[in-house]
């Protein structure tokens, strides 16, 4: 059978070939900057970040370590994304099972979803000012989205056949609602929680522009008043890692989810 | 009493924007504590009228009743087994079972000797702990009818409850029906396909025509199985072999075969 694509590469033809994508763009990087083809205050090389980071892994900058401004983010972070699930889960599962709190909500939802995150931060300074109620909102408006939209599919197109059987057993609502609609949701839901989970991530640097005293955010734009680039490409790779471990993370749990379920 | 009747039942069903009848004029009575099969061609509605005694749909003609009143709806008074089982996959077998018990508000002790008699019964011993995409289709199967059979519901509606079974396991259940349908007999609507377990398991056959579905007629198996004493046999094929039951079971063949041909406009 002819496939659409070409051939898949083999598990060690695809290690191979990541490799040599990784080291085309870290040597790209490094002859831009190295070669002076880019000025180096503008364009760091790859060995600038690395002892820069290594630098801030024990020495303040801005006031804290970079693992210490980490962990400040991460906190808002586990904030901002526990709410966003936390309202958007449940939200989501309600209005898969009332059709009128659909209809209401739906239209204000689909009006605001198009709003990036980072539009919140004039009104997060304004309303929260420096407190930690401003990068909440933002990283809270980052991963709301998926989590409440997958939670509102997997309940509003759950196979009728399970419903139908806990009607027959005479299963009131909020039964229905807690042992039918939600674990027949539930690889949904994780699948949503998963992609919320990196949207919100993403929305960090944005969530602390302007209203972290500590940060990895606000370690980069201290950097970058500093014109320290280095700093602020040791932020975006530690941005970037964290990132991954989050999404690999939560990609497991999805897998062990839908493995139990005995759907992959 | 829990009698189902239908009474001049028609259901239409839009399709393409376009509404066809699916079922047109059904007729047919299934007295209390009687058991009634229903065969007929594929298509010919036989899952539609399923639904209407449950409660799921409603009819767009004529009345649906169960114990003298129009059916309000799906309840526990009328357990359902549904064609393609609908398990609920996150929950184990013991929790399946249990799960409408639980509604009732039983008491745990009493609910646990009730599942354990049921899982015993249905040969699902040692699955308790089991979920249900780790067991066979018949054993899925089984699952569905202990999960209906464990309410003791006055009413038992079963959609082609033996289909997914191999031809030992089914035997063992059919005889297991007859087994309990005698010693706590309900009222029962069974679909089937399989004209041999009509026959066996039913007091009356009742056979359909093609789409759109009505009563073509009904056969008191009942009569001839008293007359001619099937029950002095244990065993399915001992019954099966018997001249009056070959006799009755190619009457209902030929009538089905009429539809078939006559039904493929
Ligand atoms: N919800 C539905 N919407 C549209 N058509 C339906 C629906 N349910 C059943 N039908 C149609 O009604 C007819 C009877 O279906 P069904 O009762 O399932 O037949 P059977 O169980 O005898 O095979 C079929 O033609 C089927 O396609
Ligand atoms: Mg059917």
């Amino acid at each position: 059978m002819r496939s659409s694509t070409t051939r898949p590469p083999s598990t060690a033809e695809r290690l191979l070939l990541g490799a040599i994508g990784l080291a085309s763009f870290l040597g790209l990087w490094w002859g831009m900057s190295a070669s002076g083809l880019v000025a180096k205050q503008f364009l760091p090389t790859p060995l600038d970040v690395l002892a820069r980071t290594q630098y801030l892994l024990t020495e303040p900058f801005a006031g804290a370590t970079l693992p210490e401004h980490l962990a400040r983010s991460l906190e808002r972070y586990a904030y901002g994304f526990l709410l966003a699930a936390g309202v958007g889960v449940p939200l989501g599962l309600l209005m898969g099972w009332f059709r009128w709190l659909d209809a209401m909500v739906t239209p204000v939802f689909d009006g605001l979803r198009f709003i990036a995150p980072i539009a919140w931060v004039p009104f997060a300074a304004l309303w929260f000012g420096t407190g930690i109620g401003g990068p909440i909102m933002i990283i809270f408006s980052g991963a709301f989205p998926p989590c409440l939209i997958n939670a509102y599919r997997g309940a509003r197109f759950v196979d009728a056949k399970y419903i139908e059987a806990a009607r027959m057993l005479g299963t009131g609502s909020l039964r229905t609602i807690l042992e039918v609609l939600l674990p027949a949701s539930f690889p949904a839901i994780v699948a949503g929680l998963r992609i919320g989970a990196g949207l919100g991530w993403q929305s960090l640097v944005g969530a602390e522009l302007i209203v972290a005293s500590a940060g990895v955010g606000y370690m980069m734009v201290q950097g970058q008043s500093n014109i320290s680039t280095p700093t602020v490409v040791a932020g975006m790779v530690a941005i970037g890692l964290v990132g991954l471990v989050i999404d690999v993370f939560l990609r497991q749990i999805e897998a062990f989810v839908r493995h139990r379920r005995g759907l992959a | 009493m829990s009698a189902i009747e239908f009474d001049n039942v028609g259901r239409l069903f839009e399709r393409d924007g376009r509404s066809f009848p699916a079922l047109d004029g059904v007729d047919l009575t299934v007295a209390d504590k009687e058991f009634v099969a229903l065969v007929g061609p594929s298509g010919c509605g036989k899952t539609t009228c399923l639904r209407m005694a449950a409660g799921f749909e409603a009819p767009s003609s004529g009345r649906v009743l169960v114990g003298g009143a129009p059916v309000p709806g799906p309840g526990p008074d009328r357990a359902v087994v549904f064609q393609q089982f609908a398990l609920f996959p996150w929950k184990t077998v013991a929790d399946n079972v249990a799960f409408g018990l639980r509604n009732k508000g039983m008491a745990a002790p009493e609910r646990r000797d009730r599942i354990a008699a049921i899982i015993k019964l249905m040969g699902l011993d040692g699955y308790e702990t089991a979920f249900p995409h780790q067991l066979s289709g018949g054993m899925q199967q089984r699952v569905a009818i202990a999960r209906a059979y464990v309410l003791d519901p006055q009413v038992l509606l079963m959609d082609e409850p033996f289909g997914a079974l191999d031809a030992q396991t089914r035997v063992v259940m059919q005889e297991e029906l007859v087994r309990i349908a005698r010693i706590n007999p309900r009222t029962v609507l069974f679909i089937t396909h399989a004209v041999e377990e009509a026959v066996y398991l039913a007091d009356r056959v009742a056979v359909m025509t093609q789409r759109p579905g009505r009563i073509k007629e009904v056969l008191d198996v009942r009569a001839i199985r008293a007359a001619e004493n099937w029950d002095r046999h244990a065993r399915v094929e001992d019954v099966m072999d018997l001249e009056s039951f070959v006799h009755l079971r190619t009457h209902i063949w030929r009538s089905l075969r009429e539809e078939k041909v006559g039904g493929e406009r």
